[in-house]
């Protein structure tokens, strides 16, 4: 039995390592490039043969990235604050209420998520550029909002279709308001679904290119993605593949906090207690 | 504190479906009132009602002296103990028994204070600071209790607050309810669907059918004068015995025997115009072992019949043998049958009978046995309208 045993975990074990290096070897590329000298880019070894700062010292002198930076935080922050905070209010109808035009409304939100980005792009940019939000901050918030509004809806009308409708009933009957109810019993109880939610959209807006690129003309609004395909070298005969690798491995580490803080608070189980079993 | 008054409610759902029929209730300041029946028969729907969760399609209600439909459960000033217990999973114990009396902005030092009270009363002061989920069932059904009584509300409404307990557990809190009650005084509306539970602890149940009460009474008062077939079927344990009757001369001929009617029922019966063919209801302590007969009791109707299954519980002898004829079925029966799950056991195939007898009878399994029948226990009902023609008085 224990042999039997062995060699299934050793069969999985090497399996799981294939599958982590599988998905790990471009991260270690891009991040070993970033760390070489211009001299040795193409020299076509995985490990740097000497370690240099240089392109990110590179990327952080220019205002061309750190400005885009701060676009892509600020813009993909509020694009999921006010993604979530509408998608809990309309999950939690969708979850919860019988109301008429419900199918609709469902239907309606799955067709936008169904609709290819690209066929959109060009009315975007022409209704942008007439009312005068082209490459500004809320031009890019919007349509992120909109694409990201029925993941969010889906997700989270999940999460509160697990939640005991009796609760609900209780904080009423306890001399809850339905918005106290709401704020006070339900969204603690969805929060770990929230949480789920706000990461998928989060990434969503932070890896967008599409619309970064074809919505935005300046720094003004340009967000990371969109200003990494601007960068030059340093002199025109210098391709920029350091810096890009460089600011390729900076735009990833907000995703990685971004996750290992939430994940924590997505555990399993929180209403376990509520009701009996 | 206050009395409820219910005067012709009615629930329709959109669908159409008749939940609650014209209910009329007074319930009185103080006291304790249990909705009893089989699943269906509208008694949470009611209780939803009074608590404002489902709205009023017909007819008024009354807590204390206001006119509530209209209001929501929040404005309502009652509290309810749900099935689920429905407890906060996020709050410790005393966020939950506390709950209610942060919702009405209670200062936290009265709060503190009223909560430390509720758990002294439930023995919960050990777990206050615990999450439900690190509760047992009982401990958790006794928070549930506690969120309803910090608050000291005009009403309590329980919706069969013990039905998850195992069978122990729940004899125990029923009695702790009951005490609680009594010492707190305040109105209370409880649902069950276990007559047990509304016989012991309830100053008064309504037993409902199909949205409709078929009985408002004392537990006594249900247990000795039923009004119909139903209540008289579903109100006690063992269940009473069903025969098929008729009436010739005064005389019941059933398959027991012949059994004489005394002087009130017949009278009764020819009062009402009954008609031949009568459904014969008697409940298991109506019959006694004829060797054990004194005095008077000596003149009444005896039949000898074989003890299939002896039962003996100690103080009292459970006798079950079978009776010719085919069973009694009419719809109120074939419901109950099926509500309490006897029609899976095939129960129904044969009559089968049940007498309590004393302990002293020497009755043996697969031995015959004398049995006499108390007519004076005995109920006739009319098998058309199930109404019971015995206790017409008790009619209302």
């Amino acid at each position: 039995m224990a042999a039997v045993g062995k060699t299934h975990a050793t069969r999985w074990g090497v399996l799981n390592v294939v599958v982590v290096l599988y998905a790990l070897f471009p991260v270690w590329w891009i991040a070993a490039l970033s760390f070489k000298d211009p001299s040795t880019l193409t020299d076509g070894d995985y490990i740097p043969r000497e370690w240099t700062w240089e392109n990110y010292r590179g990327i952080f002198d220019t205002s061309e990235f750190t400005r885009a930076l701060v676009n892509s935080i600020g813009i993909a922050l509020i694009s999921t604050v006010i993604a979530v905070a509408l998608g809990t209010m309309a999950a939690y109808a969708v979850a919860r209420l019988r109301f008429p035009g419900k199918k609709v409304l469902i239907g309606m939100s799955l067709l936008i998520a169904m609709f290819p980005p690209i066929s959109l792009v060009s009315p975007l940019f022409n209704i942008e550029r007439i009312i005068g939000i082209f490459d500004t901050w809320i031009g890019l918030i919007i349509p992120y909002m909109t694409f990201s509004l029925p993941l969010a809806i889906y997700t989270l009308s999940a999460f509160f279709r697990e939640i005991p409708w009796d609760l609900e009933k209780a904080a009423k009957v306890d001399g809850a308001t339905p918005a106290q109810a709401f704020r006070m019993v339900i969204v603690p109880l969805a929060a770990p679904g929230v949480f789920t939610t706000a990461i998928l959209v989060f990434i969503f807006c932070w890896n967008d290119f599409l619309f970064a690129i074809s919505l935005t003309s300046t720094e003004a609004a340009r967000t990371v993605p969109a200003a990494i395909a601007f960068f030059t070298g340093s002199s025109q005969f210098q391709q920029p593949t350091g810096s890009i690798a460089a600011a390729a491995v900076v735009i990833t580490i907000p995703i990685i906090l971004f996750v290992l803080f939430f994940q924590r608070r997505i555990v399993a189980g929180l209403t376990s207690g509520a009701v009996k079993g | 504190m206050a009395e409820i008054i219910l005067e012709g409610v009615t629930k329709r759902f959109p669908d159409g479906a008749l939940a609650v029929q014209n209910v009329d209730l007074d319930i009185a300041d103080g006291e304790f009132v249990i909705l009893v029946g089989p699943s269906g028969c509208g008694k949470s729907t009611t209780l939803n009602m009074i608590a404002g969760l489902e709205d009023i399609t017909e007819g008024t209600l009354r807590i204390g002296d206001r006119v509530v439909n209209e209001l929501s459960p929040k404005d309502r000033d009652v509290a309810m103990v749900f099935q689920s217990y429905a407890l906060y999973p996020h709050m410790s114990v005393r966020e939950n028994m506390g709950f209610p009396l942060r919702l009405a902005k209670v200062d936290k030092a009265t709060v503190n204070a009223k909560v430390e009270e509720a758990a002294r009363v439930l023995d919960l002061t050990a777990h206050l600071d615990r999450k439900p989920a690190n509760l047992s069932g009982g401990q958790r059904q006794r928070v549930a209790m506690g969120r309803a009584i910090v608050r000291d509300p005009k009403a309590f409404l329980m919706d069969e607050p013990l039905s998850n307990l195992d069978a122990k557990l729940r004899v125990q809190m029923r009695t702790q309810i009951s005490r609680i009650q009594r010492r707190l005084g305040t109105t209370t509306v409880y649902v069950t669907h276990d007559q047990t539970e509304a016989m012991t602890l309830g100053d008064r149940v309504v037993v409902m059918r199909q949205g409709l009460v078929q009985q408002i009474g004392t537990p006594a008062d249900l247990y000795d004068h039923p009004r119909n077939l139903f209540v008289a079927g579903f109100i006690g344990s063992p269940a009473m015995n069903f025969l098929n009757a008729t009436l010739e001369n005064g005389v019941l001929r059933s398959p027991l025997g012949d059994l004489p009617l005394d002087d009130r029922t017949r009278q009764a019966l020819e009062r009402q115009n009954a008609p031949r063919e009568l459904i014969l209801g008697l409940r298991p302590e109506a019959f006694e072992d004829a060797a054990l007969a004194r005095g008077r009791e000596r003149g009444r109707p005896v039949f000898t019949a074989t003890v299939e299954v002896l039962e003996s519980l100690g103080s009292d002898v459970y006798v079950y043998f079978s009776a010719e004829g085919g069973p009694v079925t009419t719809a109120e029966l074939e419901e109950l049958a099926t509500d309490s799950g006897l029609r899976d056991t095939g129960a129904e195939a044969g009559q089968q009978i049940v007498a309590r007898l004393d302990a002293a009878t020497r009755a043996r399994e697969g031995e015959p046995v004398e049995l006499q029948v108390d007519m004076g226990k005995a109920h006739v009902f009319d098998p058309a309208t199930g109404a019971n023609l015995t206790h017409p008085a008790s009619v209302g």
